[in-house]
């Protein structure tokens, strides 16, 4: 008798859960493509949990908080890995309405998700739509900040280089004159360095050694 | 002596001494970096690889040798004999000579810095995670929905054409002016202004990083490039000639224009940028070393660039796994074990065992060679292809900062020269009174250029630049290279000229030089002169634009090709291969 009862259980849940059965759907797990190395196998634990988690999305919608893991139904897990689920009331005879499951699922994506170290992309729920982030819109534009920034310095050293050469040029045009000033200066100087006026041609102050002859007087005229 | 054509031997026409370069490699550095442009990063490999590889780099050698170098070593030496820009250079041969290389380096410049700006654009937006052209905004009104036209084509062209350009279908739709392209474009002037306040003495500090700068980027590139997956995939189509080409290729009338115009832009003869650069050089310089040098280094920075290039576009093709997702999914087979050589095994095998079921899927033709023929040149490599492959590779934003200042660098220093081509005649010819400074002349130059580029600005200004940059610029070049030669071959007299060499490097103009002077040059010249026009005579004119209505063959919408001047329409194929859709059921 409980064979019997078994055996139509599993036969109801065979008949509840098939590929395109109604309130029925699909999932596509991409477990090596997001954990490449560390990618674990799908086996029957896994299935329980995501049954596990499936159960425990239902718990939170009002009315259904009584589902249990056995309520949920996984059929048709392929190699990919990817399988089918259903829901069904505690009576086991009705799926519950797809409605109910997509919007349950959607509120807790993000543990689903979490629990198989998955993401939205590599755990799809064929026909269930996930939730996009909300746009956001920065009151300033990023691009706009550094611009600000690259144009202000930009700015503040044109201007300094135009500052620099005004004041070279200014410069150069005193230049001239003082260079003649100091070229004066450096006259006066050597004239009386050491306190004696230095004028070599100038005999002014100065006898005339009469030990050094001059050229002609030395030799004698042939 | 040696000071022929009435030209003083020191002094410009402001009375003053002449600026001169700070030292050798300055002036090396400011050569090279107007001759290494944007052309190098993004036309080079598009022709090599389109001419197959390996067998396109002959008459590239070819062109370089014969016509390249005489060229560039004669612009070099007469800037540096008379010691002018290229209005006082070329009064001996014709003062029309050295106006019009003038207005043409004055037509570059101006959209020259505006593609500058698109880079400048792109940059300012890479300093943000994740990128804004990985993922398409939604629509108006937030539905849920993402915008109609980024679905139909890609995030990266969407936010091309329409977040950066915010294209017009037509070139006659002018638009409005985008405020934001305004802004950069301004700020690029602007950058440019502050590095050639005063002409060389600026320049020559600015020139070591922006020369510099780029082949660090490029080798980060390649080293990172080469160890990524595909990449040797890229490297081996850049190389290997087309299958059934092969020595074809030398054939070819086309590959030999390619090559020659190619060697003739690259190095950036006839805008009287060389020729301002060595009119600043000390009198005994021996610029044949420096003609040869800097000839050679552009044409190995362009392998380089090309090398890097291709292996990070042999990655980015690799990565298109939308096929083979379709196929894991469609037959429930474990994830990722097919790899992409496997495919085309597993594939027949799948088409033999159930076939009807392998009809249904929505496969596309999607192989390496298909996609690396398409829009790989051009701003397409740049802010299309090279963007999309910069998204799939971890720690994108940093790449994108790379590249962008790359380019931006690059094409700074390109700037550089075009701007001296006309600065410094416009000195020479003293058009403003002694008393004013040269930050003034610098400043009304950069800004009539900006005031004129505005237009590039609208909604149009990408259609304009097309036709300037295919119609406008490489004819006047051509035209005003060959009389250069030809007026310093025959005009000047070759006598004269060898008796001014000899008298700067120490020793008279060899053979090689004298024949490439006198005969080959010209010769080639005027070829690639005659075959421009009958190019142009025998293809309708015509642009590339991008019409959100347009639908392809394959259903995908993208450019295609517009009449310049109302000619007969040609549509070509766009965007080939679209990407699976993200987030949900393909």
């Amino acid at each position: 008798m409980l064979c019997l009862l078994f055996f139509l259980v599993t036969a109801v849940g065979a008949e509840l859960c098939q590929p395109d059965a109604e309130n029925a759907f699909k999932v596509r797990l991409s477990i090596r493509t997001a954990l490449g190395d560390k990618a674990y196998a799908w086996d029957t634990n896994e299935e329980y949990l995501f049954k596990a988690m499936v159960a425990f999305s239902m718990r939170k919608v009002p009315n259904r908080e009584t589902t249990e893991i056995s309520h949920v139904l996984l059929c048709n897990v392929t190699q990919r890995v990817s399988f089918w689920f259903v829901v069904t009331d505690p009576s086991k005879n009705h799926t519950l309405p797809a409605v109910e499951i997509q919007s349950a699922i959607r509120m807790n994506r993000n543990r689903i998700n979490s629990a198989f170290f998955l993401n939205d992309q590599t755990l799809e729920f064929l026909k269930i739509p996930s939730t996009l982030a909300p746009p956001t819109d920065p009151t300033m534009p990023i691009w706009m900040i550094i611009f600000s920034v690259i144009f202000c310095i930009v700015i503040v050293a044109v201007m300094l280089l135009i500052f620099s050469g005004i004041r070279q040029r200014r410069r150069k045009s005193k230049g001239p004159s003082e260079v003649d000033d100091t070229e004066d200066k450096c006259e006066n100087m050597i004239t009386i360095e050491n306190g004696i006026p230095c004028d070599p041609l100038d005999t002014k102050g100065g006898h005339i050694n009469d030990v050094f002859m001059t050229e002609d007087e030395r030799l004698t005229p042939l | 002596m040696a000071w022929a054509g009435g030209a003083e031997p020191h002094g410009d026409g402001r009375g003053d001494k002449r600026p001169a370069w700070d030292n050798k490699g300055q002036y090396l550095l400011s050569c090279l970096g107007f001759a290494v442009g944007l052309g190098n990063i993004w036309r080079f490999p598009y022709l090599c690889q389109t001419h197959g590889g390996g067998a396109f780099l002959i008459p590239y050698l070819i062109a370089l040798v014969l016509e390249g170098i005489p060229v560039f070593y004669i612009e070099l030496a007469i800037g540096q004999c008379l010691r002018r820009g290229s209005i006082g250079v070329w009064t001996a041969v014709s003062p029309y000579l050295g106006l019009g290389c003038l207005t043409v380096s004055f037509l570059v410049s101006l959209y020259y810095n505006t593609v500058l700006s698109w880079v400048l654009w792109y940059l300012l937006n890479s300093f943000q995670d994740p990128l804004p052209w990985s993922s398409c905004p939604l629509d108006i009104n937030r539905t849920g929905a993402f915008e109609a036209e980024c679905q139909a084509s890609s995030t990266v062209s969407y936010f091309w054409y329409r977040q950066t350009l915010n294209i017009t279908a037509d070139i006659s739709d002018n638009g409005s002016i985008q405020w934001r392209l305004l802004a950069c474009l301004a700020a690029s002037w602007a950058v440019v202004y502050l590095c050639v306040i005063r002409g060389i003495e600026t320049t020559g500090k600015a020139i070591y990083f922006t020369a510099l700068f780029p082949y660090l980027v490029l080798t980060i590139f390649l080293i990172r490039g080469l160890t990524l997956p595909g990449a040797v995939r890229g490297l081996i189509y850049l190389f290997t000639p087309n299958p059934g080409r092969g020595v074809q290729t030398l054939r070819n009338p086309r590959v030999w224009l390619d090559a020659a115009t190619q060697i003739f832009f690259s190095l950036s003869l006839a805008f009287g940028g060389h020729i301002a650069f060595a009119s600043y050089n000390p009198p005994r310089n021996n610029c044949e070393k420096d003609a040869v040098t800097v000839a050679l280094v552009n044409s190995l920075t362009s392998l380089y660039a090309s090398i890097a290039v291709f292996s990070v576009l042999g990655f980015k093709a690799a990565n298109d796994h939308g096929n083979l997702l379709r196929l894991l999914n469609a037959f429930d087979l474990p994830d990722q074990s097919i790899s992409r050589d496997d495919y085309a095994a597993v594939l027949a095998h799948l088409n033999a065992t159930q076939p009807e079921s392998v009809a249904r899927l929505p496969l596309e033709v999607c192989q390496l060679e298909d996609f690396l023929d398409k829009s790989a040149s051009g701003t397409g490599l740049a802010f299309v292809v090279f963007t999309e492959a910069v998204l799939h590779m971890p720690g994108a934003p940093g790449w994108a900062v790379l590249f962008f200042g790359m380019l931006f660098t690059l094409g700074l220093s390109s700037m550089f020269g075009n701007l001296e081509g006309i600065i410094t005649p416009l000195l020479d010819l003293g058009v403003l009174r002694r008393s004013v400074p040269k930050e003034v002349l610098t400043g009304l130059v950069c800004l009539l250029c900006f005031l004129s580029a505005t237009c590039f600005a609208l909604q149009s200004g990408s259609y304009w630049l097309q036709v300037f940059d295919s119609y406008a610029a490489p004819l006047n070049l051509i035209i005003f290279a060959f009389f250069e030669v030809v007026g310093i071959a025959y005009v000047y007299g070759m006598p004269r000229f060898s008796d001014d060499i000899a008298c700067m490097t120490g020793r008279r103009p060899g053979l090689y030089w004298r024949v490439t002077w006198k005969v080959v040059s010209p010769l080639l010249l005027l070829t690639i002169f005659v075959a421009y026009i009958a190019v142009l005579a025998w293809t309708p004119l015509s642009y590339r634009a991008w019409d959100p209505q347009y639908v392809g063959p394959l259903g995908a919408t993208g450019s295609h090709f517009g009449p310049a001047l109302a000619f007969p329409w040609c549509h070509t194929w766009q965007d080939g291969c679209p990407k699976l859709q993200e987030g949900g059921a393909s």
